[in-house]
């Protein structure tokens, strides 16, 4: 432990503490606005300056560490001016565009401004102007608003290794762009969004198609059909006031029927369709040869670009069932437009995803367009879900609880976990156990897949066969897990593992690039706590037994991973190059 | 075979692109025509450092110092001198001088102790033998086996060396640290990566003497105990880094570099990266990012590179002159070394003299002497005789001395209590024609293009002061403008990550803190005093004019007109305000109002 003083309190802080960090043990707080507690500290900002006690030069507080004795000032006049000089010269160099931007009310810049009480921009005012790339469908980068904090860079090179955005060009005319000068869309960015919920400011945005979607729900002659993600409903209460992790399911039913939408469904029950569709073919794979192992999840829209662009050898054990998102889809024009005798040519689908690669996803190939219209036909982010609730007026915390509708809404307890990280392993293997052995497994709360460790592994006993699982999230976690795939193929060798799931963002779902900002790891684990007790409530925790499912293949599918599903709901990958 | 004569032509980049090379050529060429090919050996050595003078040509033994040579002077050369033995006084650099002149009369450089530079104009860069012959690769031999790497350290803290690239940390401490910080894996690091406008002499170094940067790196590696050592340098120097790879070939042939150095068990190897220019890449956290293959942008201190360097490992960095110094500490002691300079700094300091000073060069002096002696006898004061105005040290992120400061004795304290700092060690002297208005402005647009675009009170706030002196350069600015940019220059001092921001305001400060008049001049007369602020200075012709045209026909906007023998008028609303009719009238017709 060291001991520290700051503005004359002592405490005792662990080793490598920095000055922030002890501070606001203190609860003081240090203004700052390039610090992200998912990252290593950039220190670009130079807002979060403090004055170590007897010396005349000031430290950055987001990365200085603090030593023994130290004594840290963190206000006196010379730092407030310092500090407010250096906020009126990024102001001097951002768009004075608040009233129009994606972030008004929710803006890192803006809050600072407001607490310095900044009237006005003495200096002279300067854009480097760059046109607004929204080429990729998911994310709108727009430039203007950078104010170069390098949040969103660190993020792509460090937190995800994906290098899809970097620093460019020299001097006063630095800026943040996609790779090698490409738009978005040529670049190897896997749209996971992650910059964009890491912007500080409105630089980095979801594509929106807020008046479109308006349009259709008053359109007498659209059918609106919707579907609810598994992480939209432990984070959506967020932006409503209540805390990380509080399920909000029923309100959100209720929330959506207000907005206009004329079906509610839940994305919960095409995860267990999704599990009995990714299930069956990991049984045929490991027990029939059918196919490679080990097997990958696919239900993670920007994993499976990743994969596509990076990852061209390991295409053939990317798992083909279609992500819960696309399934619902296609499920919604097919059998459910039949059954309650819809022309699927009316229906508009919309989908709300934690998730801005979700928003590509829906056009990513002929395969997504499966019911032979577009399966799903609008995305909206859980933070663009919140917008168009404030803007219909109703208030949120007070809406009576409401259901799903039938047939397409009642879901299991697997398939809710789906929004964390590990549980569409721990959703898959209580239905692989019980379809291979006949019995469940001994403890269906599988937890060597929960949590938020890098690379999770386990060894689950079927019948005296051993399966190795792994579980990944966070792009940059993957590549250890690939290479010792990899090498393993090279060495014609006994594979590592032979089911792994892969989520790009930190936490899984529930820490999407698409969820309300502000995520941090102590965030993540109470969306997470949030969706396994929410299992733990379920009547029915195995997708195999959900009534609805069951009924689906009766009715309509026929056999999980036979012909007609294949038509519905299985895709393929192609090889696509890193940079176009 | 013994030689009769030594010829050595510079052939540093200044001379070089002079057309050493022809001289030496010529002289080659000359030599075989005149059949003494056999009695004297013609060498291309490293700078000489009166590059005011050159190309230079120096012959041995009679240390005739020949200036201002051209490829056509080499027949006189050798035909005159050589064959029949009489200088070619012309080409001395004391033209009255009869005699022999040796280097010691030439007031240049008669205050200077060449330490570092000591084998610079004197051996052959690309011969490691010579090298060897001026006690090379001593130092390495006996810290390879007479010195465990404690004494090797002891050795440097005693001496009192301090890092000439800037900041002066001990380097001796800095080796200490990086030894006794628990690694697998350490590395080694010279920065030669120069980039202060005017400054030359770690390429000077490097060209003239590379094996003394190459002997050290290797000294270094066995005292922290690393293996591998990178030479950073920016690829604008070709001719550097022609000769260090040169030098690091027979270095590795001889031995001296490479597996078992000497026999001794120890392996070390160098490699070289080049750097695009960038001026934060001096910036040693930037710079190990640049040879890790990222952006060059610098990183939070702590952890410091002695602790964490390149990818993660400890690493000793330091700059080319500091480099060249060690080899000599080993040889001659601690205490021989600690005696010359100060209390503060130990040692000489090499200089590079340019601006509006008669003698500009490479000046290598004991730290300690002062700014007069090296502006006005080393440098042989102002050019045209004009009025000294402030001298300008450590670049872009130094401030500028005047002249009640000039009997300073220079140190790293001196300098920096003087509000100014060492930084590499650029000197540029200003005269009375000079603006303040103008120097902060080239300074600041300087920062501006270097500035690593990182950290925002340096990206912004560079342009924004250099809108603003831009501004008040053109007749446009307020007093408040004044004020605006004391707080800018204040926040980035204070807020900066690294010193490129941190220090980027000092000229423009120290400018307004010791010319604020000059300034006001331009604010509320809208006014240039010195005539240099383009659009604030008019030129008109008086009376003088006696119609001879000179004017008229230098002016590139063809703007001057008039018949001759009469008074010539300029076109104001063409002018371009280049200045060169005032410089080319000789009747003191053309004014600056």
């Amino acid at each position: 432990m060291i001991n520290v003083k700051i503005n004359g309190k002592p405490i005792q802080v662990p080793d490598g503490t920095t000055i922030l960090a002890a501070a606001k043990m203190l609860n003081i707080k240090i203004p700052s606005l390039c610090y992200n507690s998912d990252l290593p500290a950039w220190a670009s900002c130079g807002i979060c300056i403090v004055r170590q006690e007897g010396t005349a030069r000031m430290l950055r507080a987001c990365c200085t560490k603090v030593t023994e004795g130290m004594s840290v000032i963190t206000h006196d006049p010379e730092i407030v001016k310092a500090r407010r000089t250096v906020l009126e010269l990024i102001l001097s160099n951002h768009p004075q565009e608040c009233l129009t931007c994606t972030r008004n009310g929710q803006c890192e810049l803006q809050s600072l401004a407001a607490e310095f009480g900044l009237r006005q921009i003495r200096f002279e005012h300067f854009i480097i102007d760059r046109p607004l790339d929204n080429s990729n469908h998911a994310i709108v980068f727009d430039r203007n608003k950078c104010i170069n904090c390098g949040r969103c860079v660190e993020v792509c090179q460090q937190m995800q290794k994906v290098n899809a955005i970097e620093y460019q060009g020299r001097g006063g005319k630095t800026v943040i762009g996609p790779a090698a000068l490409t738009e978005l869309a040529d670049s190897p960015c896997i749209r996971c969004g992650q910059c964009a919920a890491h912007c500080p400011v409105g630089a980095i945005y979801e594509d929106h198609s807020m008046r479109k979607l308006w349009d259709r729900l008053a359109d007498p002659d659209t059918v609106t059909a919707v579907q609810i993600a598994p992480a939209v409903r432990v984070a959506l209460g967020e932006e409503f006031g209540m805390e990380p992790g509080d399920i909000s399911t029923k309100k959100i039913y209720a929330a959506l029927r207000r907005i206009g939408f004329n079906y509610v469904f839940d994305t919960n029950f095409s995860a267990d369709l999704t599990i009995m569709e990714e299930g069956y073919e990991f049984i045929a794979r490991l027990t029939e040869g059918k196919g490679a192992i080990p097997l990958f999840t696919s239900c993670c829209p920007a994993w499976v670009d990743y994969a596509e662009k990076n990852c061209h050898d390991l295409l053939p054990n990317v798992s083909t069932a279609k992500s819960p998102q696309q399934m619902m889809g296609a499920m919604i024009k097919t059998y459910w437009a039949k059954q309650a005798g819809i022309d699927p040519a009316k229906i508009f689908s919309v989908s709300i995803m934690p998730c801005t690669a979700k928003k590509y996803e829906r056009r990513r190939d002929e395969t997504m367009n499966s019911s032979g219209y577009s399966d799903v036909d609008s995305v909206l982010t859980t933070r663009e879900l919140a917008r168009l609730i404030k803007q219909s007026g109703f208030d949120f915390n007070q809406l009576e609880d409401e259901e799903a509708d039938n047939p397409l809404g009642p879901y299991t307890g697997a398939g809710t976990i789906f929004g964390a990280t590990g549980g569409v392993m721990e959703a898959a293997l209580r239905t692989a156990y019980a379809v291979l052995t006949g019995n469940e497994l001994a403890d269906i709360n599988f937890t060597p897949a929960r949590g938020l460790k890098d690379v999770k592994e386990a060894k689950v006993d079927v019948n005296g066969t051993e399966v190795r699982i792994a579980v990944v999230h966070q792009m940059g976690n993957v590549e250890p897990v690939l290479e010792a795939v990899r090498s393993a193929i090279a060495e014609k060798k006994e594979p590592p593992y032979h089911f792994i799931e892969v989520m790009a963002c930190r936490g899984g779902c529930v820490g999407g690039g698409g969820q309300p900002y502000g995520a941090t790891d102590e965030i993540r684990a109470k969306r997470a706590a949030g969706l396994y007790s929410d299992d733990e409530k379920s009547v029915v925790r195995v997708s195999h037994k959900n009534p609805n499912i069951i009924k689906l293949y009766d009715d309509f599918l026929g056999k999980p991973n036979s012909e007609k599903p294949h038509k519905y709901l299985h895709t393929h990958y192609v090889e696509r190059p890193l940079y176009k | 075979m013994a030689y009769n004569h030594y010829i050595l032509v510079c052939g540093g980049t200044g001379c070089e692109s002079s057309n050493a090379g022809g001289i030496y050529n010529n002289l080659v060429a000359e030599a075989k025509a005149a059949g003494v090919l056999d009695k004297v050996q013609i060498v291309k050595t490293g700078c000489f450092g009166f590059c005011e003078k050159g190309p230079i040509v120096k012959i041995l033994p009679e240390d005739s110092f020949y200036v201002e040579v051209k490829p056509e002077d080499a027949k006189d050369i050798i035909n005159e001198h050589i064959v029949k033995g009489r200088e070619v006084t012309r080409l001395l650099y004391n033209k009255e001088k009869k005699s022999a002149e040796t280097v010691e009369e030439i007031e240049f450089y008669q205050k200077q102790l060449r330490i570092v530079l000591r084998n610079c104009g004197v051996i052959n860069p690309e011969d490691l033998n010579e090298y060897i012959a001026r006690d090379g690769y001593m130092a390495l031999e006996k810290a390879l086996f007479d010195l465990t790497p404690q004494q090797i350290i002891d050795e440097l803290k005693a001496a009192g060396l301090r890092g000439r690239g800037g900041a002066g940390f001990p380097t001796g401490l800095k080796w200490e640290g990086a030894m006794k910080t628990e690694s697998d894996q350490k590395f080694v690091v010279c920065n030669a990566d120069e980039g202060d406008p005017g400054a030359y002499m770690d390429r000077s170094t490097i060209e003239g003497d590379p094996h003394s940067v190459l002997e050290a790196m290797t000294i270094c590696g066995k005292a922290i105990g690393a293996n591998q050592g990178f030479v950073y340098i920016r690829a604008e120097y070709p001719l550097a880094i022609d000769r260090l790879k040169i030098a690091m070939k027979q270095a590795r042939e001889a031995g001296l570099l490479g597996k078992d150095i000497l026999g001794s068990g120890f392996d070390f190897d160098i490699e070289i990266r080049l750097g695009a220019g960038a001026f934060v890449c001096g910036e040693e956290t930037a710079l190990l990012r640049s040879i890790e293959g990222q952006r060059g942008m610098p990183t939070p201190k702590p952890p410091f590179p002695a602790q964490s360097g390149l990818w993660g490992k400890p690493t000793v960095i330091n700059n080319v002159e500091t480099w060249a110094n060690v080899p000599v500490i080993l040889n001659k002691g601690a205490s021989w070394f600690s005696k010359i300079g100060t209390e503060d700094s130990k040692g000489t300091k090499v200089f590079a003299l340019t601006g509006k000073v008669r003698n500009s060069g490479l000046v290598e002096v004991p730290m300690g002497t002062t700014l007069r002696e090296i502006i006005f006898e080393i440098g042989g004061g102002i050019k045209d005789n004009k009025k000294f105005k402030g001298v300008q040290t450590g670049g872009p992120s130094g401030g500028i001395i005047t002249e009640e400061a000039l009997d300073t004795p220079i140190d790293f304290k001196a300098l920096q209590s003087l509000g100014s700092m060492m930084g590499s060690g650029g000197m540029i002297v200003m005269d009375e024609d000079d603006c303040v208005v103008d120097v902060s402005k080239f300074y600041m647009e300087f920062c501006v293009d270097e500035s690593c675009g990182k950290c925002s009170p340096c990206r912004i706030g560079t342009r924004q002061i250099h809108s603003l002196l831009d501004k008040i350069s053109k007749g446009k600015g307020e007093l408040a403008d004044l004020e605006k940019i004391k707080e800018i220059g204040f926040a980035m001092q204070k807020s900066s990550l690294c010193q490129l921001g941190a220090s980027a305001p000092n000229p423009t400060l120290s400018t307004i803190k010791k010319f604020e008049a000059e300034y006001v001049a331009h604010i509320t007369d809208h006014k240039c005093p010195v005539g240099k602020c383009r659009e604030l200075t008019t030129y008109m012709i008086n009376d003088k004019c006696i119609g001879c045209g000179a004017c008229a026909r230098k002016c590139p906007a063809n703007c001057i007109t008039g018949e001759r023998k009469t008074k010539h008028v300029i076109d104001q609303a063409a002018c371009l305000k280049c200045g060169e009719c005032f410089n080319v009238c000789k009747f003191g017709a053309v004014e600056k109002v």
